[in-house]
């Protein structure tokens, strides 16, 4: 059988003006990495910010780790402390420093002691290559390494699952590599990730899965060498040419 | 860059009557520099070089300024603190809570202070045994705290969303968010706001001499009333406000220059 951390079942997302995700299922299993590609607008983010429920599903269900997200049980506080997520636009808290930023969760949510906190981060801070940067603030850090810095905080609450979205897209393109690199570290380190990127570099070198979704379907799912070398659906083929 | 954009719009800006220099202008003469050396030297020539009657109206009229103040420092903290939880109950998910304050801010804006303040003292003071400073100041509280919740609302709206769903990602719950990440950056956006407030608050603050405390237009009312001096009496008195104010104005534009150099 296999161990399924992330399952999505028949999720749909209707905006009113228009319907986001129509009816998708995907299954991420324990240590996968997942990679969403597809044009803008067709649900991937969407689809990826139902999974810690910062958008509401219309219908269907998601279970992270066995905890399912609406119904019976559900318990959305454990699903979100149990899933890390890095966003486009950083959202690091401009008011904290890098240590503060990355320590507030764990003390406050997990109940860890300041010091205990504070360790934690300085190894992760190491991880990301910032470990020099702890008292700095967010306005005084580059994008890469904000980027970095979240990256580091998300992982300051030991998810199960990390949830990437578009990490690099507000990057210049110097820094993509450096916030690639530490991803790309996370992945060989056995980390389950849901990644929504164009990054065709770090997909054949890190994802397990692409998934192409279009108009709020999941269009097809291959390995990335499959996926873009011999993609089998006519829509795949058209995107890939516009962004290959 | 979108951080940068980010950035900067966290930044409201809420103008009333108080007068502000105008933002950017560095020029030698301007109109705060004009006016402060306009009153500075009227202050000056009445009360050290002409003397009589003014200096003896001076010292008793500046005796009312620690009313003033007082009466404007305490009930600027009520103001904020109600301010803060009508900002909250204005955009509380729950209806109940969005109708309260709304209906609270609609009700006091409708009521010209002065009646506030006067119903306040003379209908709930006696049946409360209300004295006239804790009147002055609840009554200033509230009417303030109206208007102190729409920059607090305005203040928490600008904080950009993700702020928001980052802490909740992180697992902090909605009141924890507010407490640790949007409060303290709204804190920051309002903080030149509620000094506008503190000024405007301070020319309303005169409105209490009605109900007979002796701030410092109504010690200079007192005076007119034993010597007839009422022209030399309420220029001084006008005098005193017009400096207060101009450099209170400025330290709040101050204030707000450093917060702009240090955004980011």
């Amino acid at each position: 059988m296999k161990d399924n951390i992330v399952e999505i079942k028949g999720a749909e997302k209707d905006f009113g003006v228009v319907m986001a995700l129509k009816g998708v299922n995907l299954n991420v299993e324990r240590g996968e990495v997942v990679l969403i590609i597809g044009p803008s607008g067709s649900g991937k983010s969407t689809l990826l910010r139902s999974v810690n429920h910062l958008e509401a599903l219309t219908a269907g269900n998601i279970h992270v780790d066995g905890t399912p997200l609406t119904g019976e049980g559900a318990d959305i506080r454990q699903i979100r402390e149990e899933t890390g997520m890095v966003f486009q636009d950083f959202n690091l808290f401009p008011h904290m420093n890098v240590m503060e930023n990355i320590t507030l969760a764990p003390i406050k949510v997990k109940g860890l002691s300041k010091k205990q906190a504070e360790k934690k981060a300085g190894e992760l801070l190491k991880k990301v290559g910032l470990a020099d940067r702890a008292k700095a603030y967010p306005g005084q850090l580059s994008g890469g390494q904000k980027q970095r810095v979240a990256i580091a905080r998300a992982l300051a609450m030991e998810p199960k699952v990390m949830l990437f979205d578009e990490p690099t897209s507000a990057l210049d393109p110097e820094m993509v590599k450096e916030v690639l690199d530490v991803m790309t570290d996370l992945a060989k380190g056995g980390m389950t990730m849901m990644v929504v990127t164009h990054e065709m570099g770090f997909a054949r070198a890190a994802a397990d899965r692409v998934v192409f979704m279009d108009e709020g379907e999941i269009v097809e799912v291959a390995p990335p060498a499959q996926l873009f070398d011999h993609p089998q659906e006519e829509r795949t083929r058209k995107f890939l040419k516009h962004i290959l | 860059m979108a951080e940068i954009a980010q950035e900067r719009a966290t930044k409201i800006s809420i103008h009333d009557g108080a007068l502000l220099p105008v933002k950017g202008e560095r020029r030698i003469i301007d109109s705060w520099r004009i006016t402060i050396a306009f009153a500075v030297m009227a202050l000056v020539t009445l009360v050290i070089f002409a003397k009589e009657p003014y200096g003896q109206i001076f010292s008793v009229v500046v005796k009312g300024a620690p009313l003033t103040f007082g009466v404007t420092a305490g009930a600027i903290l009520g103001a904020v603190v109600i301010g803060l939880f009508t900002g909250l109950g204005q955009i509380a998910r729950g209806r109940a809570l969005r109708l309260i304050s709304g209906v609270y801010v609609e009700l006091i804006r409708g009521i010209p202070l002065l009646v506030q303040l006067i119903f306040i003292y003379f209908a709930l003071g006696r049946l409360f045994q209300l004295d006239g400073l804790p009147a002055a100041i609840i009554a200033l509280s509230i009417c303030y705290g109206a208007y102190m919740g729409e920059i607090f609302r305005a203040g928490i709206q600008s904080i950009p969303k993700g702020q928001m769903e980052a802490a909740m990602a992180l697992g902090l719950t909605r009141g924890q968010a507010l407490r640790y990440v949007i409060l303290p950056q709204t804190m920051r956006v309002v903080l030149p706001a509620i000094g506008n407030e503190f000024i405007a608050m301070l020319k309303d603050s005169s409105l209490v001499s009605v109900i007979a405390l002796r701030d410092i237009l109504r010690r200079g009312r007192e005076h007119v009333s034993r010597t007839f001096l009422s022209l030399e009496t309420y220029a001084l008195v006008a005098l005193v406000y017009l400096i207060i104010t101009l450099v209170l104005s400025k330290l709040v534009a101050i204030m707000e220059d450093r917060m702009n150099k240090h955004e980011g």
